[in-house]
């Protein structure tokens, strides 16, 4: 492609409804996995902290899902989910499961024992317990984890363009066929910028949702 | 009455309302109480046959070294552990058939490491058993604040701050308001004062003491500080390792009469003077004193004082404060009390000075009586060393603890 610029503005401007829709998908698809995983994840991590012989088991498989190369496993589940959003929400949810999991585990874990103890002798039932004290301590580390999650996640969708999910790995695929920079650049340079605000949104919302873990004052 | 809002909770019937001063106080009984943890290496009871009635309003301290059963013992309490034989009952009732959130519902908590929810402002940790109960937020809101003030915290300043942001005494503080928020006739604490540096902690210990009087709970309280233990107890419960029960006694018995060579050891042997820790200067009579006032002619100083009116004089000025010793042996009637000639008075004791702190400070003057003065500093008496032995020797006179009983716990004096 001799004489094309990276990035062809004026095609950039002709066409903000096909780069909008792309990211749309993009963050759609990245926003289901998220949540997905944590819908799968948080009771797997309660589970595993109350009962501790399945926490071995329950992060061994998500451990091995994890290591499944993404790719493959989008190929392996289609004869079963075709090319579907099925598909590539079944993969994307499977990637953050370690991620959450453990995040969540280690929030739960690091509660302080006297936090806990105190909770149990003011009477509070196991579940009060983990809903108004255990959960709301972890928070910080499980949007921790979110965040690692969300970030990998925004580039795993950009894998899911292969089967035909759409996202901003669709305008680089197209770019790649047409051998058409700017598309590949659009693309790429989007899906860092959805990462990155993804990444910076996700610690505000931390910030406001736990804004006693900011004072400093003279204790630990 | 708080009946309608409270669904299925702990308090008595007797509750009359919220306000701190509702002197509700349960009787603790433990009977045969054991404990054995069932992966126990050594294979010996953590709490062995253990004894204990604690009648309603009276502090029962458990101490003891370290492995001897009483954190157990406090924890069996409020299920918090449950024992392996024997039965606890709170106001008669034994405790297996109650509810454990329940019943820890109507039980104040306090640790040493208070325990706070670092995620709620010192309002929310404060009400959360009051919520619990399903008071209305109102209510709660009202009460948070009163017991902040009752703790001595200021609630303007501290409701909306989170733990993190106050000092270790101040948690403290929190952590006592947090246990008393639904008014339960039992407080169970753990060391609380045990992580503050000693200046609070003696403080935070003052400071129960005061809201003891007021509040008059029944108080099951562990710790290993012997001093804490008798500074604090109606009652104390010397625990030995293998959680046995080495002797149960109001502090000033347990001084006088160790039951066994551990308790012996254990209280010290300084455990005289640990005993005039526990009587006031005020607590005695004094030995009269011939008292001059400045300027008045030696004869009529001597008359006030009668026939055995002793050679030295108790020189004070108009307002009736002690200026100093006047030798008046050999001098005339007429001759006016001279203030230039008076020696510097000898040490002066307040009413509310222990005996401890009186010793030391006539054994600093080195052994010349000390002048018991009133609250205005007006002197009332002589007490001397000879005086504070002998009232050692009368173990459990005038002021000291009765053999049997413990003295109502708002009768209790002020500590230091």
């Amino acid at each position: 492609m001799p004489g094309e610029p990276l990035i062809r503005w004026s095609w950039v401007a002709d066409h903000p409804a096909e780069i909008g829709g792309a990211l749309g998908q993009h963050l759609l698809l990245t926003v289901l996995a998220v949540l997905g995983g944590l819908a799968i994840s948080l009771p797997l991590a309660v589970v595993a902290h109350r009962y501790r012989r399945t926490e071995a088991p329950i992060t061994w498989v998500a451990g091995v899902i994890y290591t499944i190369p993404s790719l493959a496993l989008f190929v392996l589940l289609i004869p079963v989910t075709g090319l579907s959003i099925l598909t590539s929400e079944i993969g994307l949810v499977g990637y953050t499961l370690l991620i959450l999991v453990r995040n969540t585990l280690a929030g739960l874990d690091g509660v302080p024992p006297d936090v806990l103890e105190a909770a149990d002798a003011m009477g509070l039932t196991r579940f009060q317990r983990l809903v108004r004290v255990e959960l709301p301590i972890a928070v910080p580390v499980i949007v921790a984890g979110i965040r690692i999650a969300t970030v990998t996640t925004v580039g795993l969708v950009t894998v899911t363009a292969l089967i035909g999910q759409g996202g901003l790995g669709q305008l680089m695929l197209t770019g790649f066929i047409n051998l058409f920079p700017t598309e590949i650049y659009v693309g790429a340079l989007l899906s860092v910028v959805l990462a990155v605000a993804a990444d910076a949104g996700l610690l505000l919302l931390q910030r406001a949702l736990t804004p006693w873990a900011r004072v400093h004052g003279a204790g630990a | 009455m708080r009946g309608n809002t409270l669904r299925g909770t702990a308090l008595s019937p007797t509750d009359a309302g919220t306000s701190p001063r509702s002197r509700r106080a349960a009787t603790v009984a433990l009977e045969h109480v054991s404990k054995r943890f069932g992966d126990h290496v050594e294979d010996q009871p953590a709490v062995d046959d253990l004894d204990l009635f604690i009648p309603a309003g009276a502090t029962c301290v458990l101490v003891g070294p370290s492995g001897c059963g009483k954190t157990t013992t406090l924890r069996m309490v409020n299920r918090l552990i449950e024992p392996s034989g024997g039965r606890i009952l709170i106001d008669g009732e034994p405790i297996a058939g109650r509810d454990p959130t329940e019943l820890r519902r109507g039980i104040g908590y306090v640790i040493q490491q208070v325990g706070l929810f670092p995620h709620q402002t010192i309002a929310e940790n404060v009400e959360v058993v009051p919520r619990l109960l399903g008071w209305p937020a109102a209510r709660r809101r009202e009460r948070v604040e009163e017991l902040l003030r009752l703790v001595g915290l200021d609630p303007a300043r501290h409701l909306r701050r989170y733990p993190a942001e106050l000092s270790g005494g101040e948690r403290q503080r929190v952590g006592v308001a947090r246990a008393l928020a639904a008014d339960p006739p039992l407080l169970l604490m753990d060391e609380p004062f045990g992580a503050v540096d000693p200046i609070v902690r003696a403080r935070l210990q003052e400071e129960l003491l005061r809201l003891q009087r007021e509040l008059g709970k029944t108080i099951l309280f562990v710790t290993h500080d012997i001093d804490e233990a008798i500074l604090m107890g109606d009652l104390v419960a010397v625990m030995r390792q293998g959680g046995t029960l080495a002797q149960f006694a109001p502090p000033a018995e347990l001084l006088a009469h160790p039951a066994s060579d551990f308790v012996a050891r254990f209280v010290g042997a300084d455990r005289a003077l640990k005993r005039l820790t526990l009587r006031r200067v005020g607590e005695l009579a004094p030995a009269p004193v011939t008292i001059a006032v400045a300027g008045e002619p030696l004869g009529a100083a001597r008359a006030r004082g009668g026939p055995g009116a002793p050679g030295h004089l108790l020189l004070v000025d108009h307002e009736g404060r002690a200026l100093g010793w006047v030798d008046a042996r050999g001098l005339p009637d007429d001759r006016p009390a001279d203030p230039t000639t008076a020696r510097p008075p000898a040490p002066l004791l307040e009413a509310e000075t222990t005996l401890r702190d009186a010793l030391s400070i006539l054994l600093d003057a080195a052994g010349s009586p000390g002048i018991v003065v009133d609250d205005t500093g007006r002197p009332t008496g002589l007490l001397t060393v000879e005086a504070i032995t002998a009232a050692l020797q009368d173990g459990n006179g005038p002021g000291g603890t009765g053999e049997d009983a413990p003295p109502p716990a708002g009768s209790r004096p002020t500590g230091g």
